[in-house]
């Protein structure tokens, strides 16, 4: 938790606001809103198809909401806003791919203008600052398509990083890596949002490897969110509402676990939304 | 014949530099169906008599145009084959009223370099300028787009635009290269020499110069070839290029193998099939060692 960055509430990187998106038919975002600030790592949790990416597409301009609106830095997004870093969930580089991780990374400087960049110190220089960010000048030279999924990772953070952008989106970055890679990159992001001063916004269908440095979560299930601190969105209650049946949170050794429980919640709020009544416990 | 190597070299440059972006965007089968739907408006062109590198040039840009316009999201395979029947159809029907013309129709499809005049350099150096401009111009979203779509898409780099300029600037290479390498063979200079460039070197910068000296050694060596022995040129091109992607693939497969060693050193030698010979395994392994 950083006191200092929520005391601040005009670092406002992005506020999404009532975004509702409706794809072949079927209502796949229904009214999310949240919030994040500067140098605050916030959790986009949802279990598959829940929404994430959509709701990332959304934030990025690469999908129009059908209502609702995304606000950057308080104003309503331009169509073609770089300030914004994004780590997709498939890249799928490919393994012949003649360019280096340098190169890779130095296409994030600046690879939208046209015409051909000018080599110069500066710009090695800068490369090579965001290589060593990440931990990743080891394999800086090798080329980028064989390096592994967790290297691979390091270096699409550091492109997405080179551009300095105030947000940083991930989408799923710790999917197919193991629980020590996916810890050092989660604690790699946590000290780039300190130090480079960005809001991380990182989408993950398990939350357990966030737990130690998520400030904020927003939670992700039937095209609806709830969000808040960890403490306050990840209760049996507040989810019970969300999913519109009841679900228990249980702490197990450090861990938390979300399951189902029990019946269709039929006293809660009618439309199911955070803020339900306890329920009988029966089964 | 100063003429063939001037106008070889010129589609030797063009061809590597473009190629360069066929193979890294796997545009390979437009790059295919192109020259194909080309020589179509060749033999459209010979038919009503007028400048078959007129005739090329449209219907090279109209099949990039359909290509493009058709494909969804980067995925046009099928567009691209409906684009290429398509011109083949229109092909047949216009060969089958020129057959007087039959030398001129197999040089388009086979090439013809050593007959190019004078007053036909000029067409050429201007359409290969104009194709390098644009690669220029358009290199950093090009090279962007092509790797990693969805964040160029981020950037505000718009994907089907970039899509559509770069099919007519393959459009543009087509209709300079087919009169001297053929519609059947130019396929081959765009795809072998960049392949095997990218198989040699990491870099993009180095493997575009690379893919350009290889494409000029491989025009250099069919002229010269062709001229010795009076088989046509893109025997030469063809079976050149296959040679050089096949060397660089060889290289690099030797390369990946000793740079994988010191990960694996103890498994390697025993569970890949076509490891080389332990001692060269091994004398490269020590040489490495310093990192
Ligand atoms: N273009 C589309 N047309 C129709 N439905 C779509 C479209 N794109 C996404 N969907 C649907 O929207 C839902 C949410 O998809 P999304 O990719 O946002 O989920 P996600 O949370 O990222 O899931 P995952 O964890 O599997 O990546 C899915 O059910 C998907 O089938
Ligand atoms: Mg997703």
């Amino acid at each position: 938790m950083r006191p200092a960055a929520q005391h601040h509430p005009h670092v406002r990187a992005l506020a999404v606001d009532g975004v509702s998106v409706t794809l072949g038919g079927r209502r796949i975002l229904d009214e999310v809103a949240f919030t994040v600030q500067r140098g605050q790592f916030t959790g986009l949790i949802g279990s598959n198809g829940a929404g994430k990416t959509t709701l990332l597409r959304v934030i990025l301009g690469l999908q129009r909401p059908h209502a609702g609106r995304v606000l950057l830095a308080g104003r309503p997004r331009a169509r073609r806003n770089r300030s914004i870093g994004y780590v997709p969930q498939k890249v799928g580089l490919d393994p012949d791919l003649p360019m280096r991780a340098r190169d890779l990374v130095e296409l994030g400087i600046d690879g939208h203008r046209l015409g051909i960049a000018r080599p110069s110190p500066a710009r090695r220089e800068l490369v090579a600052e965001m290589l060593a960010a990440v931990d990743a000048e080891r394999f800086a030279d090798s080329r980028v398509g064989r390096l592994s999924g967790g290297e691979q990772q390091r270096i699409l953070i550091a492109h997405a990083l080179v551009a300095r952008p105030q947000l940083l989106l991930l989408d799923e970055p710790l999917a197919n890596l193991d629980l020590r890679s996916g810890q050092e990159i989660v604690s790699l992001l946590d000290r780039i949002a300190t130090e480079h001063e960005i809001a991380v916004l990182l989408s993950v269908h398990e939350m357990n490897p966030l737990l130690s440095v998520m400030d904020r979560v927003v939670y992700l299930a039937g095209g609806r969110a709830v969000s808040g601190t960890t403490d306050q969105v990840i209760r049996s209650d507040v989810l019970s509402g969300l999913y519109g049946h009841r679900v228990e949170v249980l702490h197990v050794a450090g861990r938390i676990l979300v399951v189902a429980g029990g019946p269709a919640a039929t006293n809660g709020s009618p439309d199911g939304l955070p803020g339900a009544a306890p329920l009988p416990d029966a089964r | 014949m100063q003429n063939a190597w001037i106008v070889a070299t010129m589609v030797a440059v063009i061809a590597g530099v473009v190629g360069f972006f066929v193979v890294l965007r796997g545009s390979a089968f437009p790059a295919h169906a192109i020259p194909n739907g080309a020589f179509a408006g060749a033999a459209g062109a010979v038919l009503v008599g007028v400048s078959s590198l007129l005739g090329l040039g449209v219907f090279a840009v109209l099949s990039a145009l359909g290509i493009g316009s058709l494909g969804r999201r980067g995925r046009h395979d099928v567009a691209t084959a409906l684009a290429l029947v398509a011109m083949l159809a229109c092909g047949a029907a216009f060969l089958s009223r020129t057959t007087e013309y039959a030398p001129e129709i197999f040089s388009l499809l086979f090439g013809e370099v050593l007959g190019v005049s004078t007053t036909e350099l000029l067409p050429v150096a201007g359409l290969g300028a104009a194709c390098l401009l644009a690669v220029a111009v358009l290199y950093r979203p090009l090279l962007l787009s092509s790797v990693m779509p969805e964040i160029a898409e981020a950037k505000g780099v718009r994907s089907d635009r970039i899509e559509i300029a770069f099919l007519i600037v393959l459009a543009l290479a087509t209709a300079m290269t087919v009169p001297v390498v053929g519609a059947l063979l130019i396929f081959s200079l765009m795809i072998g020499p960049p392949a095997a460039a990218r198989a040699l070197t990491p870099r993009p910068g180095a493997a575009i110069a690379l893919s350009v000296a290889l494409a000029l050694i491989t025009v250099w060596a069919a002229i010269a070839l062709s001229y010795q022995t009076n088989w046509p040129i893109g025997f030469f091109v063809g079976t050149i290029s296959a040679l050089a992607y096949g060397l660089g693939r060889g290289w690099n497969a030797a390369r990946t193998h000793h740079h994988q060693l010191p990960h694996s050193a103890t498994f390697t030698d025993a569970s890949s099939p076509g490891s080389p010979a332990p001692p060269l395994g091994q004398r490269r392994q020590k040489r490495r060692r310093p990192i």
